[in-house]
């Protein structure tokens, strides 16, 4: 009998801390809320969200509009997808379908060691390496721009897009392939009418992981985004994403001023789209998972 | 291939061979030569991935080796740190990073035991899962803000290494979870059964036989955390880094300067940002041999484990 509740208590030790990832989860939000709800106090909702201003030190008038942030993000995020999804993608099909043995012992831990960079290393490279490049080979007045983001970013991305899709390839029952290549077509056939299908749910939520990495990506953007907080019209317009502009205020905004409430606010946004973007991977992944060989 | 068209053409009769086999044959070799040309695509985009990891590390190294002794190692920055070396920051990154493995080992541990060995599927497996997912997916600077808020200022821990290694915990919980699942996963069910069989409860199953064989696997994991807490810098600028600090940590209590935060103030707030450059190329030289060098030993460790479950 004591051995049973022994059982039981051990049992409901581990649920408890099982519990505690939610909890960190719900302690964020409760934060991020808590802080970044008074700025609605002082600005609306509609007017931070599509105000074309930020001007949050101003001491006359300050402005709190954070759509040049909001583009900005969307921007380096849609760039360095452009670079990254194909360039994941290809990885993970070489990597799961074509590569041999040898060659995929040495092209994993090199996938895994790229994304294991920190990113205030890759931030640095693209000051000192890429930033001067793209000024030299595009003769523009600044290198440290929505582009150098974007090339650094997609470099952050794509080992999440390559890790995870190769995952979701790798799992494709090989019953199938092996039907398709038994009815004669090659083994490119297989792969862009069976296996890649078949894996396209994982391949989707890696696309999406990845983008929120993107979105989220602080060092990088805080160090080679430029930091104007316009509206991005150019490739190689200087830009301000929304993790850069928390990071680089955080530090001077006076504890629990506008300026530090404001700065929460955009933290809930970011928060909010991340929280989306995830909730949306994992919603595709349970939807349209592979359960054997039969749901293709 | 013996089709008739072969044959005509090894005996060397001559015989015209049928439309629809010409039409195959050009299809075949388009087939061959269109997978050819795709296989090529591919390997490219292995080689641009293997070839911005070597350019990246390669230039770090070309110009940043020549900074690299011991005084730069075991010295202190001088002369408003654009001298000297980074002997506080590597200590402060390695309290860091071994601080918060501390805090996200045991609970990420046991986070996972619940998980794979306790929780049937369900809508709470559910919850918790979408709980572990979404914590992977917040932004490093939230988790700042987060520690910012929480730890720092209403537990009142201030600019800490203690508010550093609660925040930087709570980041690395989902890796921990994620590895340290993986490693049970990877206990063959039949020594649980031998166990159970042999009368021992779920707990002593757990404690005595599950644990003891997933240890390699967790060790594993927890140093891919630690890499991944050495690196983090957004996270602890708001909660544990400072600019500079002319004392090493006495307590808990105390801020630490710490390596990739260095980086980024050497690189973008100095006053002589081109005089330290240097300095900027050592540093990030010594944070990635010390990030990458964590991972290697993660990735040998669990090939040697590989080839022992092999066995």
């Amino acid at each position: 009998m004591q051995r049973r509740m022994k059982e039981a208590v051990i049992k409901h030790v581990f649920l408890a801390t099982a519990i505690t990832s939610l909890a960190i989860l719900a302690l964020i939000m409760i934060f991020l809320f808590m802080e970044g709800l008074p700025t609605f106090g002082f600005v609306s909702l509609k007017a931070f969200l599509t105000g074309f201003d930020w001007y949050p030190t101003d001491e006359v008038k300050p402005d709190y509009g954070i759509l040049p942030l909001i583009s900005a993000s969307g921007a380096v995020t849609a760039l360095s997808s452009l670079l990254a999804i194909p360039l994941g993608v290809m990885t993970a099909v070489y990597l799961a379908e074509i590569a041999n043995p040898r060659v995929r012992a040495v092209a994993k831990p090199v996938v895994e060691m790229l994304a294991s960079l920190p990113s205030v290393v890759l931030g640095f490279f693209g000051m000192v390496v890429l930033a001067p490049f793209l000024q030299d080979y595009f003769n523009i007045p600044v290198g440290l721009n929505l582009c150098n983001a974007s090339i650094m970013l997609a470099i952050m991305s794509v080992p999440t897009i390559a890790s995870v899709s190769e995952d979701a390839i790798y799992a494709v029952p090989r019953e199938l392939k092996e039907a398709s290549l038994a009815l004669g077509a090659t083994h490119l056939e297989t792969l862009t009418r069976v296996t890649i299908p078949a894996a396209l749910s994982g391949i989707g939520t890696a696309v999406i992981l990845g983008m929120s990495r993107a979105i989220g990506e602080t060092m990088v953007v805080l160090m080679v985004a430029g930091g104007a907080a316009v509206v991005p019209l150019s490739v190689f317009d200087p830009v301000r994403p929304m993790p850069a502009s928390i990071a680089a205020e955080m530090a001077e905004a006076p504890f629990r001023s506008h300026h530090y409430h404001a700065l929460f606010a955009i933290a809930m946004v970011l928060f909010v789209v991340t929280l989306g973007f995830n909730i949306l991977a994992d919603y595709i992944s349970h939807k349209h998972r592979q359960v054997g060989s039969a749901s293709l | 291939m013996n089709t008739p068209a072969s044959t005509a053409v090894a005996t060397g009769q001559p015989m015209a061979r049928p439309q629809f086999l010409v039409n195959a044959r050009g299809r075949d070799i388009r087939r061959k030569s269109l997978e050819w040309f795709v296989f090529m695509l591919l390997r490219g985009a292995i080689i641009i991935v293997g070839a911005a990891l070597v350019v990246i590390i390669g230039f770090l190294v070309k110009n940043g080796i020549s900074v690299i002794n011991w005084h730069f190692l075991l010295d202190a920055p001088r002369n408003n740190m654009t001298e000297g070396g980074v002997w506080p920051c590597i200590v402060g990154t390695l309290l860091l990073s071994l601080g918060s493995m501390a805090v996200a080992l045991p609970l990420g541990v046991s986070s996972a035991i619940y998980l794979h060995e306790y929780a049937r599927p369900g809508t709470l497996m559910r919850v918790i899962r979408l709980g572990v997912n979404n914590l992977a997916g917040v932004p490093s600077v939230v988790f700042g803000l987060f520690g910012l808020g929480l730890f720092v200022t209403v537990m009142k821990l201030g600019v800490s290494l203690a508010a550093g290694w609660l925040t930087l915990g709570a980041l690395c919980l989902p890796v921990v979870i994620g590895t340290a699942e993986e490693a049970l996963r990877n206990v063959p069910a039949t020594y649980r059964e031998a166990s159970l069989a042999l009368g021992g409860t779920k707990w002593q199953t757990i404690w005595r036989v599950v644990l003891p064989s997933a240890l390699p696997g967790i060790l594993t994991g927890s140093i891919l955390g630690i890499g991944r807490a050495a690196g983090e810098t957004a996270a602890i600028m708001f909660t544990a880094a400072v600019f500079y600090t002319p004392k090493m940590p006495q307590n808990i209590f105390s801020d630490v300067m710490a390596l990739p935060y260095h980086i980024y103030v050497l690189a973008t707030a100095g006053t002589e940002i081109e005089k330290t450059r240097p300095l900027q190329y050592g540093t990030s030289l010594v944070l990635i041999a010390l990030v990458l060098g964590m991972n290697l030993a993660a990735i040998l460790l669990r090939a040697w484990l590989q080839k022992r479950h092999a066995r």
